[in-house]
């Protein structure tokens, strides 16, 4: 117990493990919470920790193990339930309705009432206005939210936290979206609410700002809990150390010898971030591909690594700048269907909303980019699709009863087999693969690994994004690093590992 | 073959025995029903639905809705009406235009065609919901027909142009033709051609649709555009047939329509929905009006009873995609 005040914890976590179709994203997980201290939890992408936050504010009220709250077990069945109890979290994402006045959103399903039971506005303005003042936000409480910068969004949903009596509050990168003042203010804040002996648990990326903010910590990983300890009694190495350290697995690639020939461009690659004229999502990214080399994409989530690949796919030719070229010529990329015919390929994050027609069979949706060479003057040709399904099939090793059943029915593993060979019948120059084995078996990982290997053997150009260290590692010639929006670091295969790679994950502006 | 396999088999061909049993009914209610006569006046009489539902079809199964065709159907009518009687004429430069059969017939489609385009386009490239778009449209032109006949019939378009809506070939009446036709290009459509998979792709996933290649704006302009051409066919045949472009013609046909797609199992949420479903869904609507018109049901009842039709059918749709 590294607590060095000798106070009882207002919430105390046993055991806590948590299953979603038969992988656990929490396993025995144990850790203390006290009055009037900063608790930063930390971990990487898929650590664990946001799933555990939504266990301990009743988000997911089924799960294993207990939870103690001022001493007495709790079970929330909903968030409303905790936050009533004090128990209060701020979201990553903004929870709040866009076209509704501050005031509104505040109250919220907590709306203050006349006698005769109307809605009380002028009390409820009252007291958003001295909320807003507390936090320095200059704005009047009728304004409508989406009206606001993001920042000041970020404000107003910590004011809803502050509007409930909260014992405990959690934030979830709470500075994600807001400007260096509003961090200060954030800080003042959270100062304020320590000094009232309210327990803080605080989630962020920004290690440095940890040092700043924080009592204590607690490191997850892979869904399990590795260490806590004082802040002051740790550095920000080893806090990264205690956060990837894991062994490595053995690489599945062996050195080439002729990646020479460049296949793919990137020249300056900015995305406009289309909610915020000033920011971009990607911004200035410039790297070479050559034929037969695997680019892995490291970074933490919204580093803009999936921006990345769908800018370089032509998803958004309105707010992406720069230039793309293919076997040095350079490609205009206007829609989807001008990158297809440049020979790029992408096979996109979420398999069920962007990768698949779900109720198309498996023969269906591997032609769906590939009608046009299975057709003659528009009728496509029955035989050469059926054809095409099957040969994919097979040189995919995809396991299904036929190929007329609705890829709905399909593991994940097999889905995504079946995006990949919707692709591969493009032939393309240049893969590019967004976290390609999310949510799917062992057996199917390691299959995708041996094609990734194959099909860059065969000459193509391949970038995979992932969020798993080890598969980058894995799979990687080459590692480039992005950080808010930017590359933080490009590696070889020789110089990459995960603390290196961590470390320039975490990198903040300058 | 096992119980799991007749189920299966009476889900898939349920249109089929639900119209067996209302026409083995209705002909022991009825000595009226089942006759040749008969028969090809109910087949006469959907043929105009069954042209706009098969737009219909095509619209929904994008994931959309086209509340216009009806007051398309009413202009196109007019205009080919007005075209083949008035020609164009021009007072101030002296010019006057007058026009063949055909040239007519050509142009009645033709705005169709634009007015379908134009939902199109609405939709695509100004982000307008498909209902509220094809809403204003249902609008639009009904006002345009309005203005275009003044608010009254256009009639007496001559023996040519009667013989589309009222004529027979080798034996079959002339609108009967004509929906069959369609319907066939329609089905060869969705089943044979690039266009037909991209129609059920974007109705199945558009995300992953668009990810895919496909193009989004094009395809759907595409199928409004085939919808609005479709009314404005269904209009030439509504004005031959009476002989007469009434300016109020084709006044909640849209309704028909959609009920026809969705008794015939098309999903309204699109990607799932085939042709023949909606001509027999047209069918069931046809012989369900026919029948009650035969026993003499009072018309307020044959309302309620179509209702209740429509709904019935959607809650077995329902019930059965669940077993399956």
């Amino acid at each position: 117990m590294q607590n060095k005040i000798n106070i009882p914890p207002v919430l105390e976590i046993r055991n806590v493990s948590k299953e979603f179709s038969g992988v656990y994203a929490l396993k025995n997980v144990s850790m203390e919470i006290f009055p009037g201290q900063v608790t930063a939890v930390i971990g990487e992408n898929g650590a664990g920790k946001s799933t555990l936050m939504k266990i301990i504010s009743g988000v997911y009220p089924e799960f294993e193990g207990d939870i103690f709250y001022r001493g007495e077990q709790v079970s929330f069945k909903n968030p409303k339930e905790a936050a009533e109890k004090g128990i209060v979290i701020i979201h990553q994402e903004l929870n709040l309705i866009p076209h509704m006045s501050i005031t509104e959103n505040l109250f919220l399903g907590q709306e203050l009432t006349t006698k005769f039971g109307l809605l009380d506005y002028p009390r409820m303005h009252e007291k958003a206005a001295g909320l807003l003042a507390r936090l320095q936000l200059d704005v009047n409480p009728g304004t409508a939210v989406n009206r606001l910068r993001v920042g000041q969004q970020q404000l107003v949903e910590i004011a809803r936290a502050l509007l409930f009596d909260s014992k405990v509050l959690i934030m979830d990168e709470p500075t994600s979206a807001i400007s260096d003042h509003e961090v200060k203010l954030l800080f003042r804040i959270i100062k304020e609410l320590k000094a009232q002996n309210v327990a803080i648990v605080y989630i962020s990326h920004k290690l440095k700002e940890l040092f700043e903010i924080a009592d204590r910590f607690e490191v997850l990983r892979d869904g399990a809990h590795v260490r806590s300890g004082l802040m002051e009694e740790t550095t920000q190495d080893k806090l990264i150390g205690l956060m990837v350290g894991r062994e490595i697995k053995n690489r599945i690639r062996k050195n080439d010898e002729n990646l020479n020939e460049e296949i793919l461009r990137v020249e300056n690659l900015s995305f406009r971030n289309p909610e915020n004229k000033t920011d971009f999502l990607v911004s200035d990214v410039s790297f070479t591909l050559r034929k037969g080399e695997v680019l892995g994409i490291a970074g933490l989530m919204g580093a803009g690594r999936s921006e990345l690949l769908e800018a370089i796919f032509g998803l958004h030719p309105q707010l992406v700048s720069g230039s793309v070229y293919i076997n040095n010529k350079k490609v205009k990329l206007q829609n989807v269907s001008d990158a297809v015919a440049a020979g790029i390929a992408l096979v996109p994050e979420d398999r069920k909303l962007q990768g698949l027609i779900l109720n198309m069979n498996v023969t269906e949706n591997t032609s769906l980019a590939s009608l046009k060479d299975l057709s003659s003057f528009g009728f496509i040709n029955n035989n050469k699709e059926v054809q095409l399904g099957k040969k994919y099939i097979k040189e995919l090793n995809t396991n299904v009863p036929s190929v007329n059943i609705e890829v709905e029915k399909l593991s994940g593993g097999n889905q995504q087999k079946v995006i990949l060979a919707k692709w591969l019948a493009t032939n393309p120059k240049v893969l590019l693969l967004d976290e390609p084995t999310r949510g799917i078996d062992v057996g199917a990982k390691a299959e995708i690994y041996k094609l990734i290997k194959k099909l860059a053997e065969l000459g193509m150009g391949i970038v995979v994004v992932s969020s798993e260290l080890p598969e980058i590692l894995a799979v990687a010639d080459t590692v480039l690093v992005m950080s808010e929006s930017k590359v933080t670091a490009i590696y070889t295969r020789e110089e990459a590992s995960e603390e290196k790679i961590m470390r320039a994950a975490i990198a903040e502006k300058e | 073959m096992e119980p799991k396999q007749i189920k299966h088999y009476l889900i898939k061909f349920q249109s089929i025995i639900a119209l067996m049993i209302m026409c083995i009914v209705l002909s022991f209610l009825s000595d009226r029903f089942l006759t040749g006569e008969n028969a090809w006046n109910v087949m006469r009489q959907i043929s105009v639905n069954v042209i706009i539902s098969v737009g219909m079809t095509l619209v929904i199964l994008t994931g959309g809705i086209d509340l216009s065709v009806g007051s398309i159907l009413a202009l196109a009518g007019a205009v080919t009406a007005g075209m083949l009687k008035f020609g164009a004429e021009f007072t101030d430069i002296n010019l006057y235009f007058g026009f063949t059969m055909l040239g007519a017939l050509v142009g009645g489609t033709l705005v169709g065609t634009v007015l379908g385009w134009f939902n199109g386009i609405t939709i695509t490239r100004f982000k307008v919901p498909p209902f509220v778009a094809t809403l204003a449209m249902l609008t639009i032109a009904r006002g345009l027909t309005m203005l275009w006949t003044g608010g009254f019939p256009i009639t007496g378009l001559g023996d040519n142009m009667a013989f589309i809506g009222t004529g027979w070939f080798l034996g079959i009446p002339m609108p009967v033709w004509i929906s069959a036709i369609i319907v066939l290009t329609a089905v060869v459509l969705t089943n044979k051609t690039i266009l037909g998979r991209h129609i059920y792709a974007i109705g199945g996933n558009e995300t992953a649709a668009r990810l895919s290649g496909i193009k989004i704006k094009k395809v759907k302009v595409i199928v409004y555009s085939i919808a609005g051409a479709l009314a404005g066919i269904g209009g030439i045949i509504v004005t031959s047939r009476l002989d007469s472009a009434q300016p109020n013609a084709g006044l909640s046909f849209e309704l028909d329509s959609i009920a026809a797609v969705v008794i015939g199992g098309t999903s309204l949420s699109g990607g799932k929905g085939t042709i023949m479903g909606t001509v027999q869904g047209a069918l069931i609507i046809g012989i369900l009006n026919n029948g009650l018109v035969l026993l003499n049901v009072s018309p307020f009842w044959q309302q309620v009873i179509k209702g209740l039709v429509i709904l019935l059918a959607v809650v077995i749709e329902k019930f059965n995609s669940k077993e399956e």
